[in-house]
């Protein structure tokens, strides 16, 4: 309540963030976009495994599914390719058609480290050395030079790299600590304006993230770092479903380096699909009518080998399985130009081949949904990648 | 008032200014940092085993019952015994909250700050995560046992005692890998039609993350070499959990089982054979091949170059100046990997000096700087509540890269707030006993701008007066 009390106290307060923008009859301005980064390198034959290949069940070895139809058995999308049981939500979505799978993707990154290949996928460049700041805020600054300024939001305490550059972005993550008096608050604030200003900046951000939690009732909520997906992505659905709200929304969930031990219809793994597949069904419920403008993309910085590796796990690998939900979504098919499990279909003898870049996809929604040119989604979005076409995601 | 020499010598170097810091330090800063290197505390000595080996010991015991508990239950419908079922657990987080509380009570209480911050740095270069079990139970153990006693060494033995250490080894899944050509991989192979054999994990990471860097010049069959040679370097297990160790006794003696929760070598699943890494042929030599491979790894200049870059950002700039990261990176190489010699490269360093505000405090840095400089002490489970509403639940970064070190990683907006709630909740608890307007003098002194100061002189309380001393700008960089 005091908070609010504070935000409408001074002119100087209102709601200038990154929501404020006037909507000045963009074409798509009722679109939103939520980006799920999901840290750890996905297994990508686990989530989506391909159980019609003649190789899938020796080179799964421990962790190969069983075929559809029996219990704990791959839940069908078509004659090869099914989606791990514990994704029984995502099944249902591709049956209504909000749902594309996509297989065999990758960024350009082409070594095995995370926190490389984090890089490159969110900065947007080819190599990890050329980051100048994450596409997903290049995109930003591409709209509001548009004047559609109605912003993004991390659901994390800090900005995720693809949210980091020179356009203000919001972030929001649970608070279990009791609001700050308005008279403190604007006091610091004061002191930010006259001595640093970007933290003053900041600030103001994170109270109007603040002041819209505060209506949806989302106070009071645990955090934690292996939490539960759902409460977040609820979380992102009241924000973006507010009329003053962000339109773009990152989440990130980590747990999906499963080098040892990671179970195949039960165990680890499928638990922390059962919790993305529960977290995107929130997502789809709590958006509502909003859910109809929406595009979901699940992302991972590569995928893992092929085959089981000595531990009943699986090691770094390089292409991976994504996902493209929501109701502007052209849903209901497998996108992939499979390259196989044959030992010579494989990357380097051992991991799946990329055959698909994850950048089109990225293009794919910024253009259709946000309605940002070739010139700019091929020059400052992802620098350097004209040869990169989009791909036609929404219906 | 705090000199600014004097402020950046206890805020970046070390942990945070304490009242009367600058009477204690006097004018020769660099002396007061160098002192520091010399005088650590004493290895220890004479304890019959690590605290940690007894810790993992306790664990396996722990999970066996459950597992015994958990079992019963299953073949017939009896009531389980939750109370073993959940000990586990709750001595898994017991330990956790009291090494979470230990790392916050040396950094807070420390006369030797640098030295701390070292041992934190160094932590955070070898990371472990306690998400991962059991290594939360021995996180804090690790630091103290691997870590503690070879900040001011060589970097080579810091790099065995760690890789040795078994928080690194359960970690990073070394325990597991098998050689595919070793006694057991071949028994099990014969009798069973399934494969086992490397897991990659901590070769990858030693060479990524621990000594070449990522652009470090080394390649795939690098990584799998390094694996094959740390095959073996395992931890010993106890009773009926070590059905390896069972296995490996029956193949290969007794020596292969090895001392519970300790150290094991175990040549029963060691590759044998000679590995060839970044060129360099190492030939079979057990125990000692591994040692002889991190040996070299440690000598290489990409691995001089990563560490002086990490330090150098970690205690001047995101952006270090090149020409420090050169300094730093010649010293190393210059002395073997002595690393007292490179820190005092940095404490001599004009540019360790230029800008005292570079840098943006970690939730951690923030709260032991908060805590020092008003002189309270936090308890541990409040500790591990504050240090997670603020963004860096304690020893948990989440991944082997450890907790980022540069400012966009930390300075979020919903952060920041968090850190001005937690400021005025300290503000009301203790607003009356503090004088916020010399507090402010004896910490941040020179470095604090006019609006700081005229905002704490201002305040309408004391509580608010602490609050905006805890949440000035310069307080959340160091």
């Amino acid at each position: 309540m005091e908070r609010r009390q504070f935000l409408n106290a001074g002119a100087s307060l209102t709601l200038l963030g990154p929501f404020a923008g006037p909507v000045l009859g963009q074409a798509a301005t009722d679109a939103r976009f939520v980006l799920v980064i999901l840290r750890g390198g996905l297994d990508g034959l686990a989530a989506v495994p391909a159980y019609g290949e003649g190789r899938y069940r020796s080179l799964r070895g421990p962790l190969a599914l069983d075929a559809p139809g029996g219990d704990g058995g791959v839940l069908k999308l078509d004659g090869l390719f099914g989606l791990h049981p514990a994704l029984s939500g995502l099944h249902r979505m591709y049956a209504d058609g909000d749902l594309a799978v996509v297989h065999a993707a990758a960024s350009p990154y082409r070594e095995r480290s995370h926190f490389d290949g984090q890089k490159v996928l969110e900065a947007g460049g080819v190599s990890p050395s050329t980051s100048n700041g994450g596409w997903l805020n290049r995109a930003l600054s591409a709209l509001a030079a548009a004047h559609d300024e109605q912003g993004a939001i991390a659901l994390t305490s800090t900005i995720p790299l693809v949210l980091r550059g020179p356009a203000t972005v919001s972030s929001w993550a649970p608070s279990r600590l009791p609001d700050s008096d308005a008279d403190t608050l604007a006091r610091v604030r004061q002191i930010y304006e006259a001595a640093d200003p970007d933290l003053a900046r900041r600030l103001t951000d994170a109270l109007n993230a603040r002041d819209l939690a505060g209506d949806t009732g989302m106070d009071g909520m645990r955090g934690g770092p292996q939490q539960q997906l759902a409460p977040i992505t609820t979380a992102a659905a009241r924000f973006l479903a507010a009329a003053d709200g962000p339109r773009i929304a990152v989440i990130e969930a980590g747990g999906w380096d499963t080098h040892a031990n990671q179970g195949a219809a039960t165990g680890p793994l499928a638990n922390r699909l059962q919790q993305l597949d529960a977290g995107l069904a929130s997502l789809r419920s709590e958006l509502g009518p909003n859910w109809d403008q929406t595009t979901v993309l699940v992302v991972t910085e590569f995928g893992r080998t092929a085959a089981a590796n000595g531990t009943r796990g699986t090691d770094h690998g390089t292409a991976a399985a994504a996902f493209i939900a929501g109701g502007a979504v052209a849903g209901g098919r497998v996108i992939s130009d499979w390259p196989g499990l044959g030992e010579r279909d494989l990357y380097e003898g051992r991991d799946l081949r990329p055959t698909l870049d994850l950048r089109a996809i990225f293009k794919g929604v910024l253009s259709e949904q946000f309605g940002l040119s070739a010139r700019e989604l091929d020059t400052s979005v992802f620098p350097d990648s004209a040869a990169v076409e989009p791909m036609r995601v929404t219906a | 008032m705090l000199k600014k020499r004097t402020a950046i010598a206890t805020n970046r170097f070390g942990l945070g200014a304490r009242p009367g810091d600058s009477a204690r330090i006097g004018d020769d800063h660099e002396g007061w940092l160098e002192a520091q290197l010399g005088s650590g505390p004493p290895p220890a000595r004479g304890a019959p085993r690590p605290a940690s080996a007894a810790v993992l010991v306790e664990v396996n015991e722990l999970r066996l019952a459950r597992q015994a508990m958990r079992s019963a239950a299953r073949d017939r419908p009896i009531e389980p015994d939750r109370d073993s079922i959940r000990e586990y657990a709750r001595f898994i987080a017991q330990s956790y909250q009291r090494q979470a509380a230990t790392g916050y009570a040396a950094a807070i209480g420390t006369d030797m700050p640098f030295r701390e911050r070292l041992v934190q740095f160094w932590e955070n270069h070898f990371a472990v995560s306690a998400d991962k079990q059991p290594v939360g139970a021995i996180a804090g153990h690790y630091r103290d046992e691997a870590i503690r006693p070879h900040v001011t060494g060589n970097f080579a033995n810091l790099l065995t005692a760690v890789v040795r250490h078994p928080a690194m080894l359960l970690y990073l899944d070394n325990g597991q890998s098998i050689g595919p050509n070793s006694l057991l991989a071949r028994a099990a192979n014969r009798n069973r039609n399934r494969r086992i054999g490397l897991n990659e994990n901590l070769a990858r990471e030693i060479l990524e993350l621990h000594t070449l860097g990522v652009d470090g010049g080394y390649t795939q069959d690098d990584v799998i070499e390094l694996a094959r040679s740390l095959t073996g370097w395992s931890v010993g297990g106890s009773g009926g959990a070590d059905r390896m160790g069972a296995m490996l006794r029956r193949l290969n003696g007794p020596s292969d089982a090895g001392a519970p929760g300790e150290f094991t070598f175990r040549n029963g699943v060691h590759e044998p054979g000679g590995k060839t890494i970044l060129g360099r042929r190492f030939s079979e030599g057990g125990v000692d091949e591994a040692e002889a491979v991190l040996a070299f790894l440690a000598g290489q200049p990409q691995t001089a170059r990563f560490l002086a870059t990490k330090l150098a950002r970690h205690f001047v700039a995101d952006e270090p100046p090149p020409a420090l990261v050169d300094r730093l990176a010649e010293s190393y190489l210059d002395s073997d990997g002595e690393l007292t010699p490179v820190y005092v490269e940095l404490i001599r360093a004009r540019a360790s000096w230029a800008d005292p505000l570079a840098k943006y405090k970690t939730p951690q840095d923030y709260l032991v700087s908060t805590f020092r400089a008003l002189g309270t002490t936090p308890n541990g489970r409040n500790l591990v509540g504050i240090a997670t509403q603020l963004g860096q639940r304690p020893l948990t970064p989440g991944s082997p890269a450890g907790w980022p070190d540069i400012a966009a990683h930390w300075n979020g907006g919903d952060a920041l707030l968090k850190r001005i709630e937690w400021a005025s909740q300290v503000g009301a608890n203790i607003g009356d006993r503090i004088d916020a307007v010399e507090r402010l003098d004896e910490v941040l002194g020179e470095t604090a701008s006019d609006a700081t100061r005229q905002g704490i002189a201002g305040a309408e309380s004391g509580a608010q007066a602490i609050a905006l001393l805890l949440a000035a700008p310069e307080f959340q960089r160091r």
